[in-house]
C-alpha cells in the first residue's frame, strides 16, 4: 500500500469518527450552528481526497452525502429521514474503507442505491414548496432575532435529529409534514481557512518512529544513571560538569519524547457517543452520554490498550445497569439514564471513571451465580462484604444479564476488561448503591515506559514496588505504635482504625528465613491492590526510584508475583513486583480487609487525627517532627553536589535547581560525605531541608502542648515519649521562595482553633488532608462516612465546619448534606464539598443538597481559602 | 558458516566434561557473567537475569538444564550469549573453547541410547579425535525443558 493511501485512510478514519460524534452532538446542541458546518467540511475533505486519489465509489458517496448536507446548511429542513440516510451513507464509507485498507484496493460493489436516495432527498428538499408555518416560540439558547426567510429553526433541525432513527433501524414511518422554506444565499462557513493555517504546524509521524524513539530514550536514562552512579563513587571528578549537563538534557529529552506520544483520551471516547446513541435505540431506553475531562492525556499505548475496555464497559452500563424509562419513572428517577465517563490526573496516573445511574448491581444475583458457577460456596459467600461479592463480576465467565442479548451478555467481559488493564499496571474497582448506580473506576499509569517504584530488599537481594500500589509504610516494633499481632497463626498489623493482613515477602518467594530474624520488628509496605489493602514485610526500605520497566523473560512470565525488570544506576538488574500477583499468591484468606476491629465510630474520634510523623535531628538537642504527607522525599546527596550560588545553597536536583533552607537554628551543611534531605515539592517546585539526621516515622497525634515563640516551630508535642518541636514547614518553605504559601497564622491557643469535621471513605485521603488542614490551624476530626459522621454529631460533637467527599459507599456526601439539613445539632454548620467531579451540574447538585461551597478534591489552596471563609483560622488571634 | 566445502563451523564450549558444539551464527558473543540476579521461583534451569549494555538477559544454566550437579563455588561459569524469538538468552556453561570447522559429511545422528535429557538438546553428533562432539540445538536448549521435550 503508498504511503499517501495509507495517509489517507489514517485521515479519514480520524475524520469519520468524528462526523459520528459531532452528528450526536448535533443531536444534543442543536443552537450550534458550527457543528452542521464541521460535518459538512469533514466529509468534504473525505470528498476532496477520494477524487485525488481515484476512489469513485467512495467519492461519489461522499459528494451525494455532501450535497444533502449542503442543503441543511442552507437551510433546508433537515428531516429524520434525511439524517439517516447521512448515516447510512458514513457507514458504507466505513465499510468500503475497511475493504481498502485490507486489499489496498476499493472493492467492487454497488452504491447506486444509496446515492440516488441521498439525490433525490437532496432534490426534494431543495424543491419543497415553502409552507407557511409558524415560527416555534424562541428558546433561551436561539438567537433572539426573528427567523429571517430561508432560516430554520434551531428547535426544528434539533427534532429533527433527535427523531432521526439509526441508520439500522426501519426509517421512522411519519414522514415529517412541514418542510422548511427554500434558503437564501446562506454565509459560507470559514472553517477551511481556518484549518490551512494550521495544516502547516503539524507532521504525521510514524507510531513506530516515537515508539523507536521512546525505547532510545529509556536507554538514555538508563545510562545517563549508571554513569552518575560511577561519578558519584569515585567523587570529585572532571565528568562532573558535562555530565550534570548531560542529565539535564536527557530529561528534557525524555520529557519531550513522552509529550509527543501524549494524546487526550477523548480519542478513545469518540466513538462512544455514537455507541451509545445505537445502543439506546437497539435497547429501547433514553441514555445520555455525559463526559468530562476529555481533554486529559495519556500515553499513546495506553490510550490503545484501553480503548476496547471502555467501549465494553459503556456497553455494560447501557446494557446491564441502566433500566428502561418505564422503570426508571416507577423508581421515580428521570426517564433519561446518564452514562458519565470521566478522567481525571491523581497522583501518578490517570483515573477513569464509567458510571451509571442505574439499578446498581444486583447483589443477590451475582450471589447465586457465583454460586452456581463453583466460584465461591455458600458459606464463604455468607461472610463476604458487598465489595467482595461485586469483584464476582471481575470472574472469568461471569455475566449477570438474566437474558443474553446481543448487545452484552456473552459472559466474555469483565474478566477481560481486568486483564488488559492490569496488562499495563492498572487496576480496576467498582462501586454500586443499590437504585442509585454503579461505577467502574480504573486507574492506569500515566506511561508504561518509566514508572516510580519502591525499592526494597531481602537479604541481599532489591525488589522494585511501582509506587503506585504503595499506600504507605510502617515499621513495627514489639510494644510500639503499630504492633504485629496474631489471630491463629495468620500475622496482623494494628493500623490506626483496621487491622491489615501481613504477609511476608521472604516466604512468597520461597526465600529461607534468616536465623536472627526478629518475628515482629518489621518493615511493612501497605500495597494496595483492588481495594483491598495488604501489608508486605521486607527486610528493609531502601527509596525511591524513577525505573524503565522491562518486560518479563519469556521464561518467567509464568511467575505471576513478577511485572517485569529493570535495570538500576549501577548496572544490576531487579525484579519488579506485582502487587495484584502478590496479593493473589498470598491467598484470599489475607487478600482483603480482615474487617476486625474496625471499631466505628467511637474510635474513629480518637484515631482521625493520628498522622504519621517523620522525626528527625536538625539543630538542638530535641528532635523535630513533620507531617509525613507533607514530605515528598527523603534524600541523601553527596555534600559535594551543593553550590552556593547568590548567597543561597542550592543542589541541581532532577532537571532543575533546588533551593535547600537548614530545617533549623544551628543546623550546617555536613563537611564531607553525604547529606541526608527533606524535598517537599508543589507545583514542579522542589525545596530541600537540611537536617542532620533521619531518625524515624512514627504515627502520632499531634497535640502542641506548649506553642513556640521561635520562628519556624510550631510548638513542641510529646511524641515517642519524648518532647518534640513541631516543624512549621511553612516557614521554612518560604524561606526559599517567599511566596510558596501565603503565610498562615500560627495556632496560639489550640481551644481557638476551629473544629473540622472531615468526611471521607478513603483513608489515604483523610491521611493526606488532616496535617495539610492542621498545618493550617484546624483541628480535625476524622469520619469515614456519612454514618459515621452523624453518629459524632449525635454523640453531641461540636464542629465549626464540616467537609465531605461527595462520593462515597453507603451514605454519599449529597444524603449527608440533607441528612445534616435536619438535623437540629447540626443547624448552621457549613458544610464544604470535596468532590473529584467538576462538573458544573454536581456543583449545583451539590448546592441543593445544601452545602456552603464545592471544592474540586486536589485543589488544597482553595479549600484552605473556602474554609478560612467560613470557618477563618485562629478566630480571636486574627 | 557453511562454504563450498560443506563444512559448518562451531564455538565448543564444556558442560560437565562433555564438549557441545554451538553453530556460529547463533553466538552473538561470548561473556563472563557478572551480577546475575536470582529469580525466585523460576524453573530451575533459569540460573537468573542479567544486564548486557541494557538488555535483559535470560541466563540458562546447562548443568542444570542437563540435570547435571552444579558447579564448584570456586568454578565461575562462562556464557554464549543468544537470541532466541527475539530475546536475548545466555547459555551458561563451564568452558569456551575453540571454534571448530567441521565436516557435514562427519555428522552422525544421536544416539537412540542417550538419556532423553541429552537427547532433547542435541542435534547431531560428531566424531572428533579421541572425542565425541554433540552439536547443541539450541532453540530446544531455550526452550522449557518439557516443551523441548515434546517438541523432540
Amino acid at each position: 500500500m503508498d504511503d499517501l493511501l495509507r495517509d489517507f485512510l489514517t485521515e479519514t478514519a480520524e475524520n469519520l469518527d468524528l462526523v459520528d460524534v459531532e452528528l450526536v452532538r448535533f443531536e444534543q446542541e442543536p443552537a450550534n450552528a458550527k457543528i452542521l458546518g464541521n460535518i459538512f467540511r469533514l466529509v468534504h475533505t473525505v470528498k476532496g481526497t477520494c477524487g485525488f486519489l481515484g476512489l469513485p465509489r467512495l467519492e461519489a458517496l461522499a459528494h451525494a452525502a455532501e450535497t444533502l448536507m449542503g442543503e441543511f446548511r442552507s437551510g433546508a429542513m433537515a428531516t429524520p429521514d434525511a439524517v439517516t440516510l447521512i448515516l447510512a451513507a458514513i457507514d458504507r464509507i466505513k465499510d468500503i474503507l475497511a475493504a481498502l485498507e485490507r486489499t489496498g484496493a476499493e472493492p467492487d460493489g454497488d452504491d447506486s442505491d444509496l446515492v440516488l436516495e441521498l439525490e433525490r432527498v437532496s432534490a426534494a428538499v431543495k424543491a419543497a414548496p415553502l409552507q407557511a408555518i409558524e415560527p416555534p416560540p424562541p428558546a433561551n439558547d436561539v438567537p433572539a432575532r426573528e427567523l429571517r426567510p430561508g432560516e430554520v429553526s434551531l428547535d426544528e433541525l434539533e427534532r429533527a435529529f433527535r427523531e432521526a432513527p439509526g441508520p439500522d433501524l426501519p426509517p421512522a414511518a411519519k414522514p415529517v409534514a412541514a418542510i422548511a422554506p427554500v434558503p437564501a444565499a446562506a454565509p459560507a462557513e470559514d472553517a477551511g481557512r481556518a484549518e490551512s493555517t494550521l495544516a502547516g504546524q503539524t507532521i504525521r509521524v510514524g507510531v513506530d518512529t516515537l515508539d523507536r524513539l521512546m525505547t532510545m530514550v529509556s536507554e538514555l536514562v538508563l545510562t545517563r544513571n549508571q554513569l552518575l552512579d560511577t561519578v558519584r563513587r569515585q567523587g570529585e571528578s572532571d565528568f562532573g560538569l558535562p555530565l550534570q549537563r548531560l542529565s539535564h538534557v536527557t530529561a528534557e529529552l525524555q520529557e519531550g519524547v513522552m509529550k509527543t506520544r501524549m494524546q487526550p483520551i477523548g480519542a478513545a471516547w469518540r466513538a462512544l457517543p455514537r455507541l451509545v446513541r445505537d445502543l439506546a435505540a437497539d435497547l429501547g431506553k433514553k441514555i445520555e452520554l455525559v463526559t468530562e475531562g476529555a481533554e486529559t492525556e495519556l500515553d499513546r499505548q495506553v490510550l490503545d490498550l484501553i480503548k476496547d475496555p471502555l467501549t465494553h464497559m459503556v456497553r455494560n452500563c447501557a446494557d446491564h445497569g441502566l433500566e428502561g424509562p418505564a422503570e426508571r419513572a416507577a423508581a421515580g428517577k428521570p426517564e433519561t439514564g446518564v452514562i458519565r465517563l470521566s478522567a481525571y490526573h491523581q497522583g501518578g496516573c490517570i483515573i477513569v471513571e464509567i458510571a451509571d445511574d442505574g439499578r446498581g448491581l444486583d447483589v443477590e444475583r451475582i450471589k447465586k451465580k457465583a454460586i452456581a458457577n463453583g466460584l465461591a460456596t455458600e458459606s464463604e459467600i455468607e461472610k463476604m462484604s458487598d465489595a467482595q461479592i461485586h469483584r464476582f463480576i471481575f470472574a472469568p465467565g461471569f455475566s449477570t444479564a438474566a437474558a443474553v442479548t446481543s448487545v452484552s451478555g456473552r459472559g466474555v467481559g469483565m474478566d477481560v476488561v481486568r486483564a488488559n488493564i492490569e496488562l499495563i499496571g492498572g487496576s480496576v474497582d467498582l462501586r454500586s448503591t443499590p437504585g442509585k448506580g454503579s461505577a467502574v473506576v480504573i486507574r492506569i499509569p500515566l506511561t508504561l515506559a518509566i514508572v516510580s517504584a519502591l525499592m526494597v530488599t531481602l537479604g541481599s537481594e532489591i525488589f522494585a514496588i511501582p509506587q503506585l500500589a504503595v499506600l504507605e509504610l510502617v515499621r513495627a516494633r514489639p510494644g510500639g505504635e503499630q504492633r504485629i499481632e496474631r489471630i491463629g497463626d495468620a500475622p496482623l498489623l494494628r493500623l490506626r482504625d483496621r487491622l491489615l493482613p501481613l504477609v511476608r515477602l521472604r516466604g512468597l518467594l520461597g526465600l529461607p528465613q534468616p536465623e536472627d530474624e526478629q518475628e515482629d520488628d518489621a518493615f511493612v509496605v501497605v500495597l494496595q491492590s483492588g481495594e483491598d489493602a495488604f501489608g508486605l514485610v521486607v527486610d528493609d526500605v531502601l527509596h525511591t526510584e524513577e525505573i524503565v520497566v522491562k518486560p518479563m523473560a519469556s521464561r518467567l512470565k509464568e511467575i505471576t508475583l513478577f511485572a517485569g525488570t529493570t535495570i538500576l544506576g549501577d548496572g544490576s538488574v531487579v525484579l519488579i513486583l506485582d502487587p495484584n500477583g502478590v496479593a493473589q499468591a498470598a491467598g484470599p484468606a489475607s487478600a482483603h480487609d480482615a474487617g476486625l476491629g474496625k471499631d466505628e465510630g467511637a474510635e474513629a474520634a480518637e484515631t482521625g487525627s493520628v498522622v504519621p510523623l517523620l522525626l528527625f535531628r536538625a539543630g538542638g538537642a530535641a528532635p523535630k517532627a513533620a507531617p509525613l504527607a507533607l514530605v515528598t522525599r527523603l534524600e541523601m546527596i553527596d555534600v559535594s553536589a551543593v553550590e552556593i550560588a547568590d548567597g543561597r545553597a542550592m543542589v541541581q536536583y532532577r532537571g532543575a535547581l533546588m533551593p535547600l533552607v537548614p530545617a533549623g537554628a544551628g543546623v550546617r551543611l555536613k563537611e564531607s560525605g553525604d547529606q541526608p534531605l527533606l524535598v517537599f515539592c508543589d507545583d514542579g517546585r522542589s525545596c530541600g531541608f537540611i537536617v542532620d539526621e533521619i531518625i524515624d516515622i512514627v504515627e502520632q497525634r499531634i497535640e502542641i502542648g506548649v506553642s513556640s515563640v521561635a520562628e519556624g516551630v510550631l510548638g513542641t508535642a510529646v511524641i515517642a515519649g519524648r518532647a518534640t518541636e513541631i516543624l512549621d514547614v511553612g516557614h521554612h518553605l518560604t524561606l526559599a521562595f517567599d511566596d510558596w504559601l501565603k503565610r498562615k497564622d500560627r495556632p496560639t491557643e489550640s481551644a481557638l482553633q476551629p473544629c473540622v469535621l472531615l468526611v471521607d471513605d478513603s483513608a489515604f485521603f483523610r491521611n493526606m488532608l488532616t496535617p495539610v488542614l492542621t498545618a493550617a490551624g484546624y483541628r480535625v476530626t476524622c469520619a469515614n462516612g456519612g454514618a459515621e459522621a452523624l453518629d459524632l454529631l449525635g454523640r453531641g460533637r461540636r464542629f465549626d465546619v464540616i467537609v465531605s467527599d461527595i462520593e462515597m459507599p453507603g451514605m454519599d456526601g449529597f444524603a449527608l448534606a440533607q441528612a445534616l439539613l435536619a438535623e437540629p445539632l447540626a443547624a448552621g454548620i457549613p458544610i464544604l464539598a470535596l468532590s473529584s467531579l467538576t462538573g458544573s451540574s454536581v456543583v449545583q447538585r451539590a448546592r441543593q443538597a445544601g452545602f456552603s461551597e464545592y471544592v474540586a478534591k486536589f485543589d488544597r489552596p482553595g479549600l484552605i481559602a473556602a474554609l478560612q471563609h467560613f470557618a477563618p483560622g485562629y478566630r480571636n488571634a486574627a | 558458516m557453511s562454504d563450498s566445502a560443506g563444512t559448518r563451523s562451531y564455538v565448543t564450549v564444556e558442560v560437565g566434561g562433555q564438549i557441545f558444539g554451538i553453530a556460529i551464527e547463533r553466538v552473538r558473543e561470548v561473556f563472563l557473567p557478572d551480577r546475575l540476579t536470582h529469580v525466585p521461583l523460576a524453573p530451575p534451569d533459569v540460573a537468573g537475569v542479567l544486564n548486557l549494555r541494557g538488555r535483559i538477559v535470560t541466563a540458562i544454566d546447562m548443568r542444570l538444564r542437563l540435570s547435571l550437579p552444579p558447579r564448584a563455588s570456586d568454578q565461575r561459569p562462562m556464557a554464549i550469549g543468544i537470541d532466541h524469538k527475539q530475546e536475548a538468552f545466555a547459555l551458561l556453561v563451564d568452558s569456551v573453547g575453540d571454534v571448530l570447522d567441521l565436516c557435514e559429511s562427519q555428522r552422525e545422528t544421536t544416539p537412540a541410547t542417550l538419556a532423553p535429557r541429552w537427547a532433547s538438546v542435541a542435534e547431531c553428533v560428531h566424531r572428533l579425535d579421541g572425542r565425541l562432539l554433540l552439536v547443541l540445538d539450541v532453540d530446544r536448549a531455550l526452550e522449557p525443558p518439557a516443551a523441548a521435550a515434546i517438541a523432540a
